[in-house]
């Protein structure tokens, strides 16, 4: 799969972009201990402004720990993070704000309906009304779900449902959005016409940080970091890493990597290694 | 202001979708009150008894007779052998036995005073200390009607022991009841019942509303927007506090209707108390919440907090009755306070002033439990 016709070839003004200013995201050492059960194991990493950041590993791997430590719904145990310039420790609130988040759970009200669960999410980021309405009126329409505004989101397919809450969450123009496992789940048709709303994000300046089970997916990305037992194995652009796994795609430098623990971990990681769509547990 | 608007009407908006769940809140405590204040009665009527007259003068007969026009006791079997009335008593055909000896007449009007025996089946300790408490009344009535009459009676727990006749103390001893002068039962039952219908609605389902969207997730996202906590925690409480106080509107009017419940004190007073006892209420369930991780464990924690205050609430058993240590956490739960509240308000009618105390034990318990279940509430994991 190639990306998507519409935002494929590099973008000018946003290779100028990722050179500029502060990264979005700076990542330190960051560390989140269960007992005596390490998730995210002393990781560090950027994310430039305007970057497509995927966040890979196998299940249990720690990317879900790492995000809701980014977000603030989860304390480090020690190391240090910023988001959109503020740490996570003290400026949480300040955080929130400025970002976006879809969970690998599905999260919107599935008892309101499209346009409720858009207004809710507006009026929380403080929308005007007059912009509340006309930001209803435009996503319903790029989402070609006009005719569904009152439709009970509980009755939508579920490809509709995770475009619409990918739109939610990005309802109030955040400068970075987190997406943990956005596509699981959703047909190959779906999941192109997500990419392409990520790109069309990118273009207009968002920083994103997803997590993929898919690899063809990591392809999509500027750059990927693969996470194995909660330590960073790898981090780099797709191409950079193929080149230092000698290996033709993203997904055999992800087996490479991940294979010896997956074995291991039987049940749990070999599983999502080889067959991506299959999960056994959810991902901590 | 502008995000809490956001949040209430959806609130709202979801508990209005739930067809279910407004029926569960609207209509089923309606109904519960209707069958739980026929139900949840101490009287007995017509209780099953067996009489050994063996007198059979017109002073038995009249005190038999007595004792059937009350309506509480109704003659099954009769013979003269106590034996057989025993033998009855424990195949439990019948629930008392009352005994008249040979020359109770002659006794009562050369002695002055003659003993009559009942004997109950106390296995059902509470009813048989109601029909005691009816005869009683009924045979020191009988007494003064004949103006000369002072029987005794013993009441023998189990039917096992031997009967015995024990002296009568030359008391005359007159009750009068305060402001529920024939004891009607509704009218300290009824208000009582409306209050744990209410506490159940508030403590309950407000914390399984909020476990719920924990369970699904969508509290995880809330808690990644800068909705505040203090946003977030009156988002979720004021609808059921609204709810709450519309049930307990809904039961007074069952009450007033169909129990024809005294309300001589001021409403104004008996809201003024369910508003800060409903803030108690909202704190506990909102302190369940922050415990209970599904919807199954905030249900467990709450009947199992709610089955304390009720039997502690001196609803079914008198408050003073308790050991000490018993009186203290019933001291300490807000549903006695409301319930003291109601009844002094709605049976005797009394004034802010009269209520005061439990009125601030109420206030304070809704503010402590409501800062500490709102410090526990944390947008962030530890």
């Amino acid at each position: 799969m190639n990306r998507p016709e519409n935002v494929s070839g590099p973008a000018p003004p946003r290779e100028l972009r990722l050179a500029q200013i502060q990264p979005a995201i700076e990542v330190r050492s960051l560390t989140r201990r269960f007992d005596d059960f390490t998730a995210v194991d002393a990781i560090s990493f950027d994310v430039q402004a305007g970057e497509v950041f995927g966040f890979l590993g196998a299940n249990g791997a720690g990317k879900t720990t790492a995000i809701r430590m980014l977000i603030g719904l989860l304390a480090p145990t020690s190391g240090e993070a910023r988001v959109a310039g503020h740490d996570v420790r003290m400026e949480a609130d300040r955080i929130r704000r400025r970002i976006g988040y879809m969970s690998q759970r599905f999260s919107l009200y599935e008892d309101l309906t499209a346009r409720e669960n858009i207004r809710l999410y507006a009026g929380i980021y403080g929308l005007s009304d007059a912009a509340i309405r006309e930001r209803t009126e435009t996503l319903l329409n790029r989402l070609r779900l006009d005719s569904h505004g009152d439709t009970l989101v509980r009755s939508l397919p579920l490809g509709w449902r995770q475009k619409l809450a990918f739109s939610v969450a990005m309802v109030h123009e955040p400068e970075i959005v987190f997406l943990d496992e956005p596509t699981g789940g959703v047909d190959p048709i779906t999941r192109r016409q997500f990419w392409e709303m990520i790109y069309e994000a990118a273009q207009n300046g968002t920083t994103i940080l997803v997590t993929t089970h898919y690899m063809d997916e990591a392809e999509y990305c500027d750059r990927v970091s693969i996470m194995v037992e909660g330590r960073i194995a790898a981090l780099g652009t797709p191409a950079e890493l193929k080149a230092e796994f000698g290996a033709s795609t993203i997904e055999d430098v992800f087996v490479q990597l991940a294979r010896p623990t997956a074995e291991i971990a039987a049940g749990m990681a070999a599983g999502s290694a080889g067959t991506p769509t299959s999960r056994t547990m959810p991902s901590g | 202001m502008r995000t809490l608007k956001f949040l209430l009407r959806k609130e709202f908006l979801q508990i209005f979708r739930d067809h279910t769940m407004l029926r569960l809140m609207i209509i089923v405590p309606v109904v519960q009150l209707l069958v739980l204040s026929n139900a949840a009665t101490f009287e007995v009527r017509q209780a099953r008894t067996y009489v050994v007259d063996l007198d059979n003068s017109s002073a038995s007969r009249g005190l038999v007779q007595r004792l059937v026009a009350s309506g509480r006791f109704d003659v099954s079997a009769r013979s003269s052998s106590m034996a057989l009335a025993n033998e009855a008593l424990l195949s439990r055909d019948v629930s008392v036995i009352l005994n008249v000896p040979a020359d109770f007449e002659r006794d009562l009007v050369r002695a002055r005073q003659a003993p009559v025996q009942l004997v109950f089946n106390a296995e059902d300790g509470a009813g048989a200390a109601v029909l005691q408490s009816y005869a009683a009344r009924i045979i020191s009535g009988y007494a003064a009607e004949l103006g000369q009459l002072r029987p005794t009676f013993t009441t023998l727990e189990g039917a096992t022991a031997a009967p015995a006749v024990v002296a009568a103390p030359r008391i005359d001893l007159r009750t009068r009841g305060w402001y529920n002068p024939e004891l009607r039962y509704y009218d300290y039952m009824v208000p009582g019942i409306l209050v744990l219908l209410v506490t159940i609605v508030a403590t309950s389902i407000a914390a399984m509303n909020v476990v719920r969207e924990k369970e699904i997730g969508t509290l995880e996202q809330l808690n990644v927007t800068p909705v505040t906590k203090s946003q977030l925690i009156a988002s979720k409480l004021l609808p059921f506090w609204i709810i709450a106080l519309v049930d307990l509107t809904i039961g007074l009017g069952v009450a007033k209707l169909v129990f024809d419940i005294p309300m001589r004190g001021s409403l104004l007073l008996v809201f003024l108390a369910a508003v800060l006892y409903l803030l108690a209420a909202l704190g506990i369930g909102l302190w369940i919440s922050t415990v209970a991780e599904t919807q199954q464990q905030a249900m467990f924690i709450s009947f199992a907090i709610n089955m304390v205050y009720l039997l502690m609430s001196g609803l079914f058993t008198p408050i003073q009755s308790m050991p000490t240590w018993a009186q203290w956490i019933a001291e300490l739960s807000p549903v006695k306070h409301f319930i003291v509240i109601m009844r002094a308000v709605l049976v005797r009618g009394a004034s802010i002033e009269a209520v005061q105390v439990p009125l601030i034990a109420l206030a304070a318990y809704g503010a402590i439990v409501l800062t500490m279940a709102a410090r526990q509430y944390s947008k962030t994991v530890g």
